[in-house]
């Protein structure tokens, strides 16, 4: 019955990407900025929602790895010289690297403790970011003018490409996350969103499934924090490491659309974006409603809209699932799935 | 016999001869005892029916070879290994499965998907061979027509037959099954004992717990009894169910 309904979905889908890829032809400077923060917002939602959402690691801290992005950029670019090019993919490289010793410390951690942990390590990294020498100290520094023009000679150049970046930054977070979520690590991650004790019980390794999905956010943290950097045309220890920003403004994000799906967090973002859009006149009451929602959202649909579509017997609109297929049969049985027969093949 | 060899210690049976070996285990809650120096041996191939009143800590004895909980002392060994300090996932791929008493299921996961979880991460399967592997399960265990369904929307008999796909999917050898036929009809509980025959004919030592006695009694090689955390009685199951402590702790005669 909700065939047309999902095929509906998933052409409002593709003409949205569709869009998306013709955006510099389509749209005016200011709604490409808008945009190009919407995919660093889905980009930090889809990882924080891979880590809450499934691996049950609750993180305050995901600007830290942010910022260390944004910090190792402009290190690559402005300090060591290097090609753009080239320092992007470093960038997430150090982000990866940074990551290790990182989860060393806090995987000692479990459930509240592990949060804090998070946001302290986050802390930490600002904290030694305001420090390093070259960086501009505790106020930060712009991106020199010959590292910018690399993206192109005029500011309209520059403004596609930083929109073109991030689009693409966004859909190589989601189609691998989706790819993840296929695999046999991402069956067993996702039994683990589903009844942790249980998964361990059918063989899943509960330890390094958390380890993997740890390391698999930091590059793309990392990346978005390159972003970030191009964005604002500079790095600083409080807006490259912002907390509010990068952290939790993403949680809501995810907690709206509904947590341990692919869908909530971008749909979370949408209306994140739109929220902010038609609310930005009235300044706090924007935060204050944004919190309301959220807390409205925990208390009554704990799996966010997302969630609640599914309720309503909406399909996944990207599953990551995997259908019985050939060999089993494809009629279900009747309603009631009591009356399933039991047995079929032995007596 | 706290030992922690490789190898189940000199005294005990031969390590291929045993299967499932418990030495002085003892765990408590807080200072609840709930199983108490127990000491327990399964030799490959049998059937053991597990008795025993309500709280006399059945599941608890479970989570502890099943590695859900430590013990706060003793050993486990399994196939000649020492389990006693492995995690619950690497005993699941040593070939230890489990149902739980209370339906643990992937709720918002398809039944096909909760059992393919098992045969791939439990039996260590590729998923083309873990989905011949979990078609495989839940056809013995009669949910194929149900596959495609969210496991959430299942009734509770249903779910205790995924439970049991589950467990067996990667045909771990050693099953540990937990009050899997309470509330079936007479015809449901004839096609629970033929699918449990058909796994143990085809290799499966079986550890089962369960209340409904008569059950237990048509397919059980042996049976223990278990009272306060402690083994109080084991045997054939016609003489221990005859035994007169047995009579009086549980069967209330
Ligand atoms: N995780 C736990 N924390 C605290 N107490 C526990 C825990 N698990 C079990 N218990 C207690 O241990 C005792 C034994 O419980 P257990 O579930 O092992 O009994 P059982 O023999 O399986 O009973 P039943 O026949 O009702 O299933 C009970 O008193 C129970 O309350
Ligand atoms: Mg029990």
């Amino acid at each position: 019955m909700s065939t047309p309904m999902l095929l509906g979905a998933r052409a409002i889908l593709a003409a949205g990407v569709l869009a998306c890829l013709a955006g510099p032809w389509l749209f005016d400077a200011n709604s490409l900025t808008v945009l190009t923060e919407f995919f660093i917002v889905v980009t930090l939602a889809l990882m924080w929602n891979l880590l809450a959402g499934y691996a049950d690691i609750i993180s305050v801290g995901q600007q830290g790895f942010v910022g260390v992005g944004a910090y190792a950029f402009f290190g690559f670019t402005a300090l060591l010289h290097m090609s753009v090019w080239a320092a992007v993919p470093l960038a997430a490289l150090t982000t990866l690297l940074i990551a290790v010793p990182v989860m060393a410390v806090i995987f000692r951690l479990r459930t509240a403790y592990l949060a804090v942990g998070t946001w302290v390590a986050a802390d930490v990294l600002m904290l030694i970011a305001g420090k390093l020498p070259g960086f501009g100290g505790g106020s930060g520094t712009s991106l020199p003018i010959p590292v910018v023009k690399q993206f192109g000679a005029r500011l309209g150049d520059r403004i596609d490409m930083f929109y073109a970046l991030s689009l693409g930054l966004a859909l190589i977070a989601f189609l691998a996350t989706w790819a993840l979520l296929r695999s046999r690590i991402g069956l067993g991650l996702t039994a683990m969103r589903d009844n942790e004790e249980a998964a361990g019980s059918s063989g899943v390794d509960l330890v390094r499934t958390r380890i993997l999905c740890f390391l698999w956010t930091a590059p793309f943290l990392g990346l978005a924090g390159v972003m970030t950097a191009l964005e604002k045309l500079r790095v600083a220890p409080t807006a490259s490491f912002n907390i509010t920003d990068w952290t939790i403004d993403i949680i809501f994000i995810v907690v709206i659309g509904g947590i341990g799906s692919l869908e909530g967090p971008i749909l979370g973002a949408i209306l994140f974006f739109l929220l902010r859009q038609w609310l930005a006149d009235f300044g706090a009451w924007y935060l204050i409603l944004l919190g309301v929602i959220s807390i409205g959202v925990i208390l009554f649909e704990p799996k966010g809209l997302w969630g609640a579509c599914r309720r309503w017997g909406f399909p996944d609109i990207l599953p990551a699932g995997h259908a019985p297929g050939p060999g089993a049969p494809e009629r279900v049985a009747g309603p009631d799935a009591q009356e399933a027969p039991a047995a079929r093949t032995v007596g | 016999m706290a030992d922690r060899n490789e190898t189940v210690s000199a005294g005990g049976p031969p390590a291929e001869a045993v299967i499932l070996a418990l030495a002085g285990v003892s765990r408590r809650f807080g200072g609840l005892r709930v199983i108490e120096e127990l000491s327990l041996t399964v030799r490959p191939g049998e059937i053991l029916g597990v008795l025993g009143p309500n709280g006399a800590g059945k599941s608890t004895l479970f989570n502890l070879i099943a590695g859900v909980l430590p013990p706060n002392e003793g050993s486990i060994h399994i196939m000649g290994r020492d389990v006693t300090a492995m995690t619950v996932w690497r005993r699941r791929r040593l070939g230890v499965g489990r149902t739980y008493q209370v339906p643990k299921p992937f709720a918002h996961m398809s039944v096909f998907e909760n059992v393919l979880v098992a045969a791939t991460h439990g039996g260590g399967l590729s998923i083309p061979a873990g989905r011949r592997e979990a078609q495989r399960a839940l056809a013995l265990t009669g949910l194929a027509a149900l596959a495609a369904k969210p496991a959430g929307t299942l009734s509770l008999l249903n779910l205790k037959r995924l439970e049991l796909a589950k467990a067996v999917a990667g045909k771990p050898r050693l099953l540990l099954l937990d009050e899997i036929a309470g509330g079936l009809t007479d015809a449901e509980c004839e096609d629970l004992l033929a699918i449990l025959t058909a796994i143990h004919r085809e290799g499966a030592t079986i550890v089962w717990v369960e209340h409904v006695i008569h059950a237990l009694k048509r397919i059980a090689s042996r049976l223990a009894v278990l009272h306060f955390g402690a083994i109080i009685c084991e045997g054939a199951p016609d003489a221990v169910l005859a035994d007169e402590r047995v009579r009086e702790v549980y069967l209330g005669a």
